[in-house]
């Protein structure tokens, strides 16, 4: 073995191409070997999360039942109902946590891009997004909590839960929009202020119609990932195992907390009750935030700028 | 329409940097100006304060006057957007918006900064096509992305955009730079045709352009490294390409440039 | 030309205070949610009857006569995520390398579509998949270090032994899980950014694709390694439901330095005792270990935007 040698160390003789030496061969091997089983490792519990839960889940949910009734009607440990109450609390609360976040989060990306451009404050801002995005969701709760309830007395309620999912959201849309803002040409802006047409006409009618496209997939994957957040739940809301549309007063379910409430009060042993709700409302869960990133896809195509 | 354009002792600054020297030069209307130099001289710097694009970069600030038919463009009361309404402006890089079709490319001036009186948008946009020596070749689709057409086709969109909201003075950034011989051909055609009705500055890096285009010429050099612009020459184009009164000119023309 | 006009019209005035105005909510939220949190804490920490800092003790049951401190929180919690860490580690820089260098070009796309898909995967999923499908599968391995390794400290008998299912060992498996996108996907960004003529210097010198990677891509995305591990960490130390399912909480023991204990962590606590927020003092004691998280969770996060944010600036 002669791998002690370095290329450059290495006198240049005949042969002209010189045999890489066993241990560089080995060492080279050893790697590529231990990088592809890393990616595996990580495809692994993937494959195997989505198998359980579609394994699982796909019993419960094929009958009509289980996305039209609530269960209320049904024991805790009965056969039947449906998580429609679970389905809307989980989308009215995302989509409320939407309307306040999108706007927000985008003027906080056009203020960066448009305005702050690595001013002072602009740098301050874009450090605090940054550590908002580490923000533990259960703070996110703990600070709704006594915002929203201690200090304003306000009953726990699925708007609360969105105000948490606000502050989860917010950093996820500034990130994404001020990443597809920055990649507009300058020249567009340049072509339309050469136009007389004023900045903020130029930011709203050409630069964000311009890169709505990528904004719009950012949302919406921020949108599904909040949905899927439980800690707020917890805290903010009570679990109902009826339907109720109201968003401002009384327990509201939404899929996570459903699932957590099953857990407390279920055993989890296959083919009872309680776990064949739990995977259900996984996989209900799991195919809401996948229907979300496809109209994303579907949306973000549709307002792409076309060549033809 | 046309107006004259007056500049004078104009100082361009980026920040603390002088970038351009006390230019003095007059723009007669219905007339083609080019502006000639080596890279980095402040050609493109000077046509950029002639309708305050060059404030869109942060800290870019000018001292002196620029006289639109005698009003200063830099009078404290004067609103920038309104001047660039008057003096449009076609950059180096083709630049149509990609969201929108030819027709609203074109009208987009109007749309967005309101104006236009009482022609249809239709109208508008077929004149400015017209103009732009374009309508033939798009007019069977117009609702199509401008995207869609070739460079040269995309510059003479990015024309018609800008005679579309009707100013008084086109200002071109090298507006051939990026084209093949046949689309800058079309384009310098073009040129001379709007010449009729507009007052026309070009910045451009090929003499021989200057030379077919223009009608005087300004020759912008620097005075030496990081040292700031200055307009060495302003004459006709004639005279600049055959005997200049600058031995500095001559050097350029002649390329024996150094 | 008209004259005569105001310098900022309106429109671009309103505009432009709606989005500084947007970036002022932002600054402020972090700072009201700093505030929010002391000042609910403070009337549970005056009522304390033992050191917040030091005690291993949590009784909030009885309003009148508080007990709480987070030494053992914070144990469980800097281990769990300890744990997880040291296992994304390595296995995030082998994803990062392998998205990056190894993966045929046509499929770094998709593959990297798949790493990010588990961080859509939400996380009381990956904690009902850690407690009821890999933890009995874990077992085993677990059993076998505490039988063989027990003399360490770490794999002694734990306070949840013979059932080794609800322990920090398992909590940091499935941790480390959730880690895997986090930190691959920055490291990812940073070995992309690798000056090329670095790399094709190293080539021309007859280097291996291993040799490539150690003498180039390495010491280029060091910094921004380490900032994505701390970034994860920030993201561990945080993580609430996929812990408050997997950890046993046993009655009456505390930690005890093994990987086989159970516990609860700052955020799995709070989770699990959400039904005492009935009365404002109990919940205060919960908000003061909320206030030591977000404390902690600002502190090493920062510390990973400061590594990474020196890295672009250079």
């Amino acid at each position: 073995m002669t791998s002690t040698l370095s290329d450059t160390e290495q006198p240049a003789l005949s042969p002209a191409f010189q045999q890489v030496s066993v241990g560089r061969k080995v060492k080279n091997g050893t790697a590529t070997v231990l990088v592809w089983l890393s990616f595996l490792l990580a495809v692994v519990p993937l494959v195997w999360v989505l198998y359980t839960v579609i394994v699982n889940g796909i019993k419960v949910i094929p009958y009509s039942n289980w996305w039209t009734q609530d269960f209320g009607s049904v024991l805790s440990d009965e056969v039947g109902g449906g998580v429609l109450h679970a389905i809307i609390g989980t989308l009215e609360q995302g989509l409320v946590c939407a309307i306040i976040s999108v706007p927000l989060g985008l003027m906080v990306a056009i203020y960066l891009v448009e305005y702050g451009r690595g001013g002072g404050f602009s740098k301050v801002t874009t450090f605090m997004v940054d550590i908002l995005s580490g923000v533990p969701s259960i703070v996110a709760a703990l600070f709704i909590y006594a915002l929203w309830i201690t200090t304003f007395g306000l009953p726990r309620s699925g708007f609360a839960v969105s105000l948490a999912l606000v502050l989860l959201m917010i950093p996820v849309v500034v990130r994404s929009a001020e990443e597809m803002l920055r990649i507009v040409p300058d020249d567009l802006r340049e072509a339309s202020y050469a136009l007389g047409v004023p900045k903020w006409k130029t930011i709203t009618k050409v630069v964000l119609p311009t890169a709505l496209s990528g904004i719009i997939t950012g949302i919406m994957m921020a949108l599904a990932r909040v949905m899927g957040e439980t800690a707020p739940l917890l805290v903010l809301v009570g679990y109902s195992a009826y339907v109720n549309w109201n968003l401002f007063n009384h327990e509201q379910a939404a899929l996570p907390l459903l699932m957590n409430n099953e857990r407390a009060t279920n055993t989890m042993d296959p083919g009872t009750v309680g776990f064949d709700r739990i995977w259900g409302a996984a996989l209900t869960l799991v195919i809401i935030i996948a229907l979300i990133n496809l109209i994303a896809t579907g949306v973000s195509r549709m307002v792409a700028p076309k060549k033809k | 329409m046309a107006k004259r354009i007056d500049v004078k002792d104009l100082d361009i600054y980026y920040g603390k940097f002088h970038a351009v020297d006390s230019v003095t030069l007059a723009v007669p209307p219905r007339n083609v100006t080019a502006f000639i130099g080596p890279s980095g001289c402040g050609k493109s710097t000077v046509l950029r304060t002639l309708n305050r694009m060059h404030e869109v970069i942060p800290g870019a600030r000018v001292d002196g006057e620029v006289l639109l038919d005698g009003e200063n463009i830099y009078a404290s009361n004067v609103d920038p957007v309104q001047v660039r309404r008057t003096i449009g402006m076609v950059f180096q890089r083709p630049n149509p918006f990609p969201t929108m079709s030819i027709r609203d490319n074109v009208v987009a001036g109007l749309k967005l900064a309101g104006g236009g009186g009482k022609r249809s948008l239709d109208e508008i946009a077929e004149r400015a096509l017209r103009g732009a020596n374009l309508w033939n070749e798009v007019k069977d689709r117009l609702n199509k992305p401008g995207g869609g057409l070739s460079g040269g086709q995309q510059q003479r969109l990015c024309i018609a955009r800008a005679i579309a909201v009707r100013p008084d003075v086109l200002l071109m950034d090298e507006p051939c730079s990026a084209l093949d011989p046949i689309s800058t051909l079309a384009i310098e055609d073009l040129i001379g045709e709007l010449k009729k009705d507009y007052t026309i500055v070009i910045v451009t890096h090929n003499m021989q352009q200057a030379a077919r285009v223009s009608d005087q010429t300004a020759f912008f050099n620097l005075a030496g490294v990081g040292q700031p612009g200055r307009l060495v020459e302003l004459n006709d184009t004639e005279k600049i390409f055959s005997n200049p009164n600058e031995k500095a000119t001559e050097d350029y023309i002649s390329g024996r440039f150094g | 030309m008209t004259r005569n006009r105001i310098k900022v019209r309106p429109g671009d005035r309103i505009f432009k205070n709606l989005s500084v105005g947007a970036g002022v909510i932002v600054v402020a939220l972090i700072g009201l949610i700093g505030l929010f949190l002391l000042v609910q804490a403070i009337p549970a920490l005056r009522a304390n009857n033992v050191n917040f800092l030091t005690s291993r003790i949590w009784e909030t049951s009885d309003p009148t006569h508080l007990q709480f401190g987070i030494l053992d929180l914070l144990l469980v919690t800097i281990s769990t995520s300890l744990l997880a860490l040291i296992i994304a580690m390595p296995i995030s820089l082998g994803i990062a390398l392998f998205l990056t260098q190894y993966a045929p070009r046509q499929l770094a796309r998709p593959f990297s579509y798949v790493i990010d898909l588990l961080a859509a995967v939400p996380s009381i999923i990956f904690g009902l998949w850690g407690i009821l499908v890999l933890a009995p599968r874990l077992s085993g391995v677990a059993e076998w270090l505490n039988r063989n390794l027990g003399f360490i400290p770490i794999f002694a008998n734990g306070n949840v032994y013979p059932n080794f299912s609800g322990t920090i060992f398992t909590a940091g498996v499935v941790l480390a899980v959730m880690l895997f996108p986090i930190i691959t996907s920055l490291s990812r960004e940073v070995f992309e950014r690798t000056p090329t003529p670095q790399v094709e210097g190293a080539l021309a010198l007859g280097a291996t694709r291993w040799e490539v990677i150690r003498t180039t891509v390495l010491p280029f995305g060091k910094a921004g390694y380490i900032g994505a591990s701390m970034l994860g960490l920030g993201r561990a130390l945080g993580e609430t439901i996929a812990l408050a399912i997997i950890l046993f909480i046993p009655r009456g023991k505390n930690f005890d330095y093994s990987l086989f204990d159970g516990g609860a962590t700052f955020a799995s606590k709070i989770a699990a005792n959400y039904s005492e927020f009935n009365n404002p003092t109990s919940a205060g004691a919960y908000i003061a270990s909320g206030l030591v998280l977000f404390v902690l969770t600002f502190a090493v996060n920062f510390a990973a935007r400061s590594i990474i944010g020196d890295k672009k600036g250079a």
